[in-house]
């Protein structure tokens, strides 16, 4: 292909959300149009990581234009390529609609949940093809790690990073550059740099994508870590259950190693440093970095005490970093444009951008990246486009099981390490899922609880037993069997586990259950002592009848029981039959109206 | 020190044949002496015979010079291996916050309404098994249901046998 005939490139979207909804048939569906009508030589395909914006894919961006097309079907590729490829005119019909104002709006830069976004961990998502080193060397990649390579110490290196102020961006936030000083500071002839896309808190998915649409930021954030450790060996720890990143970080790595970017005698600076992909098996724990660490070298993942911290004394005991995939994607734009550049946006103690994964009851779900210190409002209600339909915003869980809940009186908060701890939750690895009024607080800190039970590795007491203890409390209270002083003995054994557990699991373990007691203990409370579920969540809670008042006479509970046991005639209340039903939840889900007690 | 096996001999199972065995000492030829290539020659191991019985186990160990305990202690440790036969179609159910508060859980009892199945558990025809994964990382089109290698978006309760009758 003669990239300069090429006028227009259509960056068809091939994540992980826009391939699960046909993004490939898409591509085959535009690919034979565009040689149907002769366009082979004008337009091409490409293929890029995840664009973000994941709930309208598949999606597509056109090049050089901006025009952003969403729910793209293979049937529509005739009329976007006769219409837009061909005769300039964009094809309306697939744009985006915006849900408050109700108009369609065309150019990506335009739609609300770009807006307001600052691209700099994200800044070739969707831009380049991830599987070519090219696109990527011409957006500068490996700038950064030439520019350490000819002019940089090592000590050069940490000062910038610590002048950026960029802190780990997998939860703890501790400041990166110290962690490298660290580790350069240790003895030994042998050391690792390590990169964490163990990305395991549910709801969270930044990771992923960022190693789908720019695997090479992250290795070569790696490099240059081990250029300022003088190490020569990496690892990433990616879990198994992305496959696709797993796919294009072994194509980054053997491209980087031909050009040799990667390997020995990188750039003909003598300096040597490999990078061999770890995939891991499948458990919760494998996230904290000393359990990542026995992982690698074949054992059961689990903690062991620190101090010595693995800087120190880390993977088969040499000097260890271990950094989180969005941390090392920022590090070779901190080197190309300095400490100051990345520090000049952000608050007080937090710089630079954060990426989030919004999800759950929010109307546009996908990945956001923006400035410290927007406020967690403006990421729900702006980026995120608010709660759909007639429900409203209860709270948002940011930090997956080790956070907590913000709710709407403190949305105002900011993005910051330091204020989103003070008002109970933690920054955490970028998570953030909304829930709106249909959502139960005591059975989300059940759901929490759960997970971090069942991810327990089993080594110390307190996680283990504890959190089991916690559990069960909880599930009583879901199921009506809570009884005085419940709400008092969770409060005494989440004290003992967040102060006694080993590792940052179990330490954190609590918090989901902490948080909701402190925003919304009035619900604990009603599952307690008046044995009701105020969300309607919780099956054994909820009544299974029909407010006749609240009823609309619809019939959309009955046709969807499954057990049959709803009974409907036109123009009448439904009723539903208690011995027939299975407590599934369709009738509720279905209603419209809030009509099933 | 390496170990040096003279002439294998693969245990009797029926879930592995002639052909199975040739992979698995090809994996643990490329493993052995290599430090904590345990996780990697398991993972190999199991996509070759789809679970890892415990004759294998014992194979493994001997072919790496790890002890048995070790190997069944990682083996057990990683929710990925599986010690019993698996279906011919796998269900993986996300149960991440996000397809969570989407209504997995509804569309869980739906599949045991229907076939009787369980997280965890195979049906008695080995048609499916279940798994609940946590969080696949596509929550944008929540809830999450992966079957074999294909994705589905928005399982609700409704859709989710529609979508397994495909799979005979």
């Amino acid at each position: 292909m003669d990239m300069n005939k090429i006028r227009m490139q259509l960056m068809l979207c091939g994540g992980t959300g826009c391939d699960s909804t046909g993004s490939d048939k898409v591509r085959a569906a535009l690919q034979e149009e565009i040689e149907k009508q002769d366009l082979s030589e004008e337009v091409a395909i490409v293929i890029t990581g995840c664009n973000g914006f994941c709930a309208v894919g598949p999606v597509m961006v056109v090049q050089p234009e901006g025009v952003f097309y969403q729910k793209i079907q293979p049937e529509d590729a005739k009329e976007l390529v006769t219409e837009h490829c061909l005769h300039g005119r964009p094809v309306e019909r697939l744009f985006y609609k915006n849900p408050a104002t109700k108009k369609k709006i065309g150019r990506m830069a335009e739609i609300p949940f770009f807006a307001s976004q600052e691209f700099r961990a994200m800044r070739n998502k969707g831009l380049i093809d991830p599987e070519l080193i090219d696109e990527a060397i011409a957006r500068d990649g490996y700038f950064g790690l030439a520019k350490v390579l000819s002019e940089m110490s090592p000590e050069d290196i940490i000062d910038e990073m610590m002048a950026s102020g960029l802190r780990g961006r997998g939860g703890a936030g501790f400041p990166a550059g110290a962690k490298w000083r660290f580790a350069k500071w240790a003895d030994g002839d042998e050391k690792y740099v390590l990169c964490n896309a163990d990305e395991g808190d549910p709801g969270a998915f930044m990771d992923r994508s960022i190693l789908e649409s720019d695997p090479h930021a992250v290795l070569e954030g790696m490099a240059i870590a081990a250029r300022a450790i003088n190490a020569h060996k990496g690892y990433i720890y990616c879990r198994s259950e992305y496959p696709l990143a797993i796919k294009r970080l072994h194509i980054a790595i053997d491209q980087a190693n031909a050009y040799g970017l990667l390997g020995d005698d990188i750039l003909g600076s003598g300096f040597n440093f490999d990078v061999e992909v770890y995939q891991g098996a499948g458990a919760f724990v494998c996230g904290e970095e000393t359990a990542l660490m026995r992982s690698i070298e074949g054992k059961r993942g689990m903690p062991i005490p620190r101090p010595p911290f693995p800087a120190y004394k880390g993977l088969w005991g040499k000097p260890t970093i271990l950094n989180n995939v969005e941390t090392l994607a920022n590090v070779a734009q901190i080197i190309l444009n300095g400490g100051a550049w990345y520090a000049s946006i952000g608050t007080e103690t937090s710089k630079g951008t954060k990426v989030f994964a919004l999800s759950g009851d929010v109307a546009n779900i996908g990945l956001v990246e923006v400035p410290m210190g927007t406020s967690l409002r403006s990421l729900v209600y702006d980026i995120g486009g608010g709660v759909p339909g007639k429900r409203t915003f209860k709270a948002v869980q940011l930090g997956g099981p080790s956070g907590g809940c913000v709710p709407e009186e403190h949305l105002d908060t900011p993005i910051d390490y330091e204020a989103i701890a003070k008002v109970g939750a933690i920054m955490g690895s970028g998570g953030a899922i909304v829930m709106d009024n249909t959502t139960c607080m005591v059975d989300m800190a059940r759901y929490f609880m759960d997970f971090i039970q069942d991810e327990s590795c089993g080594k110390c007491t307190p996680c283990r037993e504890g959190t089991k203890r916690i559990l069960t409390i909880l599930e009583d209270i879901c199921k009506g069997k809570g009884k005085d002083g419940d709400i008092e003995e969770l409060e005494s054994l989440c004290h003992v586990v967040g102060h006694t557990a080993l590792c940052g699991l179990g330490q954190t373990a609590p918090n989901p259950v902490l948080s909701t007691l402190r925003y919304f203990r009035d619900e604990f409370e009603a599952h307690i002592y008046d044995k009701t579920c105020p969300a309607k969540t919780c099956p054994d809670l909820v009544k299974f009848e029909v407010d006749p008042e609240a009823c609309k006479r619809c019939g959309l509970c009955a046709k969807g029981c499954p057990a049959d046991a709803i009974t409907w005639h036109k123009k009448e209340v439904a009723v539903i039959d208690k011995d027939k039903c299975i407590k599934c939840m369709s009738c509720y889900d279905r209603c419209k109206f809030d009509a099933i007690l | 020190m390496e170990s040096i096996m003279i002439k294998r001999i693969h245990p009797h199972h029926p879930d592995i044949d002639g052909a199975m065995w040739e992979r698995i000492d090809g994996i643990i030829e490329a493993g052995r002496g290599k430090p904590g290539a345990l996780i990697t020659v398991l993972r190999e191991c199991q996509d070759v015979v789809r679970y890892l019985p415990r004759e294998l186990l014992s194979y493994v160990s001997s072919g790496l010079n790890i002890p048995v305990s070790q190997v069944f202690g990682v083996a057990t440790f990683y929710s990925f291996f599986s010690l019993t036969p698996k279906g011919r179609h796998i269900i993986k159910a996300c149960t991440g916050t996000a397809c969570y508060v989407k209504g997995i859980k509804e569309s869980l009892n739906r599949i045991h309404g229907k076939y009787n199945l369980k997280e965890g558990g195979t049906t008695a025809d080995r048609r499916f098994s279940l798994e609940g994964v946590r969080c696949l990382g596509a929550c944008g089109l929540a809830p999450v249901m992966v079957v074999d290698k294909d994705i589905h978006g928005a399982v609700s309760s409704d859709k989710v046998i529609q979508i397994l009758e495909n799979y005979k």
